[in-house]
């Protein structure tokens, strides 16, 4: 097959759905690239390069459209892109086509095959294909650094001989994959990071790339992500004042604030009130990356930065994967051949279009003069249930106190009860035995003690060389045997013969072996 | 009799015995420990020689040497892989050894009895005694050495004491002995490890047992030397009940098997230096009994088990369905996990009994040398139960030349794995199973795990997709950040080791 990839047409769009590498990727799967000229100019690839790797470079977009049987794509469709469709083509590209149902419409009224890239169900297998998490990571990681160009202190604090710099707090709000990449980015930088989120789950994620989590006292309980493939329901009422009451607490002390909340299918929650930003010290920055969807952030200008009245920048801009063209266009592109790749199972050039797959149909948006979309649910769940967390309770000072108070009664009580029977069982037996056996048995009890306070404190990772020594040391039964070898009797003295031999063995084979596994334990 | 310096002797003896098992506390001072073990049995062993035990002091001598000799060339030659074979052999050594020494108590009882029948003297002595009787008695006693000496004294309550000494003394060797014999093949592979019982099960050995507490009655009942078939019939019904208690136990609980054993070498021990009269046999007995009850109870906590699940064999059963695992287990190659740990900066390896069987300890110490030596921080997580013997996994990284600073426990390192970049898992399974602490209704519920899962990658070396000796799914294979690198351990490494450093 022909797989070709057109400029860009989008204004501002620096990125291209194909690269060197992956030309190379799907020429091992049996396919032939086309790109057209200067394609990856704005992305940082020469033609020269595409050529190099084996790519057929086409001068302009009608002569790729026309020759190539699959176009891959980064934008959905313009208008003219959408005519140069046929029957026989495939296109693979972002599309949304939940928020564009009429582009959608024209793309299947020419027949052609259209698989969005933004459709692939969140499912283990696709995650090499997910081109939405690859696009939201750099978008989280350019959020930082946007918003550090803008902010004129340091991240991390200092202390120089001109004096200490106080590290800067940032606060992500909305802990999916661009939350997570700009948790890290900022913590990274030295920042003090915090970050918030209706899951609750995800705290252990946030708190894994060094953030802390931004705890919610409500009754309700956070949601279960499993339910909506992973991502964020809308939540109720009072929740959301519980949540924006906590913002407003946070937000005098905050520098930077990164906003990344987005429900699948609506407008973007406004999280961050005009009140909020007021609050915030004069050269603080908030990054909105929600911009596209109306913005988190009241006061957000989509594509474009402002400054408000108290100083504080606001970020709207809604081409962070483009403002980092080469690092996105490699991440789309290898995603884009993971699909091809899923969609020659052969490797042999030759696409099969399995509408069985989860994967494949999931992502199929138009096909043969249908509309695919919505997809079934896939058959297997995205993401496994979570099980219901109960929030640790943090017991009061008072609660702990009678906690340990209790603890250490019950303690006093086994005790004295074991040393009690103890004594008891002993007085019963010095009852009725003869003194002579007393004089053993208190010997035998003491040594039973000193045992336990002394392989208590021996290090787990001796208790081999413990066993090989003790070992060692129960061949003391020998003496046993010298007492009675001399004793007169053949049989006596052939059985302790027998036992001595044995017990010389033991004595020295379980020393030895001691000595030499402590011999092998070195220091670093 | 014991003369004052035999006496001073063993109480430097118990000393250092206990010193030596306290200066295990610390690799550094364990080497000083054996010193002073060694030095307290050459002075047990030399004292008695010269005092009490005296007699064909030239054989036992020479017994020893040969002993010795014997013990030294297998202590040289054991493999660090081998050291619980070697363990359970040396028990069943000294069960033996407990059982003779206890029949010859049993004869030397005899021996007394017969003397005194012959001059008409009544045995053991009654408190009242004509003078005559005294007479004939005390040059009785005069013709009796050693032990024998020791048994003549004895009044009647002391000989009926004695010989439940020598019959609990010969019972626990009995049963030590054919328990380490059956837990010695288990371990070198020569009989099955799985778990295995004669029709009727655990009432077989409990009818055994209470059987051999009426042969205990009858024995006590018999005057003089006369008693012996009780005793052999118990002494056979022991063998039987060591080997069929270890046979019902399987592979993966030898770890308390084998301390169990251990624990009961040292009560034969005591019993015997009950019999005996010999303090430092039952010091030394009730150390090491104790030692070992102490290991078993390490082991079992540490598998969430109690003691007698354990030797009843086989886990409890499950109160519910288990938990369904979804997901797929993804496979990574050579390249793939060169590739995750060239970017890991801190690295913890899981090693199992996998590990030891597939002989992999040196491979793995080649590639902490390599990541170490590329400046990662790498760390060994060992599960108490992890291997064969309790340590068993500490003993082979010490081998293949792991500093033992690296080596952490289960509780050190737990805390640290959310913050680590790549687990290695090689050969362990139930250990480090999140069913643990997720699925209630899971079988292994409740025993503590070492959480890998909450590292960013983990990477589980395995021959295939089986389950392990609990016989359950490890949801941990089919997590996300994990990736199963199949294949036989060392080879698996050996092929690793070229890609990295």
């Amino acid at each position: 097959m022909r797989i070709g990839a057109p400029k860009e047409i989008a204004p501002g769009e620096a990125r291209v759905a194909m690269t060197p590498a992956s030309v190379r990727d799907l020429a091992r799967l049996g396919h032939q690239s086309l790109i057209e000229a200067g394609a990856g100019r704005a992305a940082g690839f020469a033609d020269d390069a595409y050529r190099e790797a084996g790519a057929e470079v086409v001068p302009d977009a009608a002569a790729l459209w026309s020759q190539a049987d699959i176009v891959v794509k980064v934008r959905p469709p313009q208008d003219e892109e959408v005519d140069r469709l046929d029957a026989d083509k495939t296109l693979i590209s972002l599309f949304h086509p939940g928020q564009n149902a009429d582009l959608l419409d024209r793309v299947n009224g020419t027949g052609a095959t259209l698989v969005a890239m933004d459709m692939v169900p969140r499912i283990s297998r696709a995650q090499k294909m997910d081109a939405l998490s690859s696009m939201a990571n750099i978008a989280g990681y350019r959020a930082v650094i946007e918003a550090g160009s803008h902010f004129g202190r340091f991240f991390t604090g200092q202390v120089t001989a001109a004096g200490k710099v106080p590290p800067a707090k940032v606060l992500v709000v909305g802990a999916g994959v661009a939350g997570l990449a700009a948790i890290g980015t900022a913590t990274s930088l030295g920042a003090i990071t915090y970050a918030f989120d209706v899951r609750p789950e995800v705290a252990e994620q946030i708190e894994s790339m060094g953030a802390e989590f931004v705890y919610l006292d409500f009754e309700e309980g956070g949601q279960d992500s499993s339910a909506t493939g992973g991502y964020a329901a809308p939540s109720s009422p009072e929740f959301r004042e519980k949540q924006l009451e906590k913002f407003r607490a946070l937000a005098p002390e905050m520098d930077i604030v990164i906003t990344t909340a987005l429900i699948p299918g609506r407008d973007a929650p406004v999280l961050w009130t005009a009140d909020m930003v007021a609050a915030m010290k004069p050269g603080s920055v908030i990054v909105d990356l929600a911009a596209e969807r109306g913005g988190n952030c009241e006061l957000t200008v989509p594509d474009e930065r402002i400054v408000t009245e108290g100083g504080v920048t606001i970020v709207g801009y809604t081409d962070f994967p483009s403002r980092m063209a080469q690092q996105s266009s490699t991440l789309y592109a290898t995603n884009i051949r993971h699909m091809i790749a899923d969609l020659t199972p052969g490797k042999d050039g030759v696409i099969v279009h399995d509408m069985e797959d989860d994967v494949i149909r999931g992502a199929t948006a138009a096909k043969g003069h249908e509309i695919t979309y919505p997809p079934p649910r896939p058959r297997t769940a995205a993401i496994a249930a979570a099980p219901k967390r109960e929030k640790p309770k943090v017991p009061t000072a008072q609660e702990k106190r009678a906690a340990e108070a209790a603890a250490f009664r019950r303690e006093t009580r086994v005790q004295v009860g074991l040393i009690a029977g103890g004594a008891v069982l002993l007085l019963l037996v010095g009852l009725v035995a003869p003194p002579s056996f007393m004089q053993h048995f208190i010997v035998f009890v003491l040594s039973c003690f000193v045992g336990f306070q002394v392989i208590w404190g021996v290090a787990h990772s001796l208790h081999t060389p413990l066993m090989a020594i003790t070992n060692a040391i129960s061949s003391i039964i020998i003496l046993g045997a010298l007492l009675q070898i001399g004793s007169g009797s053949f049989l006596v003295i052939l059985l302790g013969a027998l036992a001595v031999f044995m017990a010389g063995i033991n004595i020295v084979g379980g020393f030895m072996v001691t000595r030499r596994m402590l011999a092998m334990f070195q220091k670093s | 009799m014991e003369n004052g310096f035999t006496v001073a002797a063993y109480v430097v003896a118990a000393v250092l015995f206990i010193l030596s098992l306290g200066g295990l506390s610390g690799q550094e001072s364990a080497k000083r420990a054996v010193w002073y073990g060694i030095a307290g049995m050459a002075l047990a062993v030399f004292a008695t020689l010269i005092g009490p035990g005296s007699g064909l002091w030239l054989l036992s001598l020479l017994l020893i040497a040969g002993g010795g000799a014997i013990g030294w060339q297998v202590a040289n030659r054991v493999r660090m892989t081998g050291m619980p074979e070697l363990v359970a052999a040396m028990h069943s050594l000294v069960g033996l050894a407990a059982v003779f020494v206890g029949y010859n108590a049993f004869i030397e009882l005899g021996r007394v009895a017969e003397a005194h029948a012959a001059m008409g003297v009544p045995f053991p002595l009654p408190d009242a005694l004509s003078a005559e009787a005294l007479v004939v008695a005390a040059t009785l006693t005069e013709r009796f050495r050693g032990f024998a000496a020791v048994v003549a004294h004895k009044s009647a309550v002391e000989v009926s004491i004695l010989r439940v000494e020598l019959f609990l003394g010969i019972f626990i060797g009995a049963v030590t002995f054919t328990g380490s014999v059956v837990a010695f093949l288990k371990l070198s592979g020569r009989v099955t490890s799985r778990a295995e019982k004669l029709p009727g099960g655990h009432l077989l050995n409990a009818g055994a047992a209470i059987l051999s507490v009426v042969f205990l009655f009858m024995f006590v009942g018999y005057e003089g030397g006369a008693g012996g078939w009780p005793l052999a019939l118990m002494t056979l019904l022991a063998l039987f009940i060591g080997y069929h208690l270890i046979m019902g136990i399987g592979g993966a609980d030898m770890p308390v098997v084998v301390s169990m054993l251990n624990s009961y070498s040292g009560w034969a021990a005591a019993a015997i230096g009950f019999s005996l009269s010999n303090d430092l046999l039952i010091v030394t007995g009730a150390l090491v009994g104790s030692s070992g009850a102490i290991l078993s109870y390490i082991m079992c906590r540490a598998m969430n088990r109690s003691f007698v699940s354990v030797i009843l064999g086989g886990f409890g059963g499950t109160s519910g369905p288990a938990m369904e695992v979804s997901g797929e287990q993804v496979a990574i190659d050579a390249d793939g996990v060169a590739a995750l740990l060239e970017e890991a900066d801190s690295v913890v390896i899981v090693p199992g009994y996998g590990m030891a069987v597939a002989q992999a300890q040196g491979s793995v110490a080649e590639l902490v040398r390599r990541l170490r030596g590329s400046g990662k921080q790498v760390r060994f997580g060992i599960h108490p139960v992890a291997g064969r013997l309790p340590g068993h996994m500490n003993v082979l990284l010490a081998e293949a030349k792991v500093p033992y600073d690296i080596v952490l426990e289960m509780d050190e390192i737990n805390d640290d794995f959310p913050a680590t970049d790549v687990v290695i898992v090689i050969g362990s399974n139930d250990i480090v199973n999140p069913a643990a602490q997720d699925d209630p209704n899971s079988p292994i519920a409740g025993m503590p795990v070492l959480e890998v899962w909450k590292a960013k990658h983990v990477i589980v070396s395995k021959r295939g997709q089986g389950t392990g000796y609990s016989g359950i799914e490890n949801p941990l294979f089919f997590k996300e950040n994990t990736r199963m690198f199949y294949g036989d351990a060392k080879a698996s490494l050996d092929a690793l080791l070229p890609k990295i450093g």
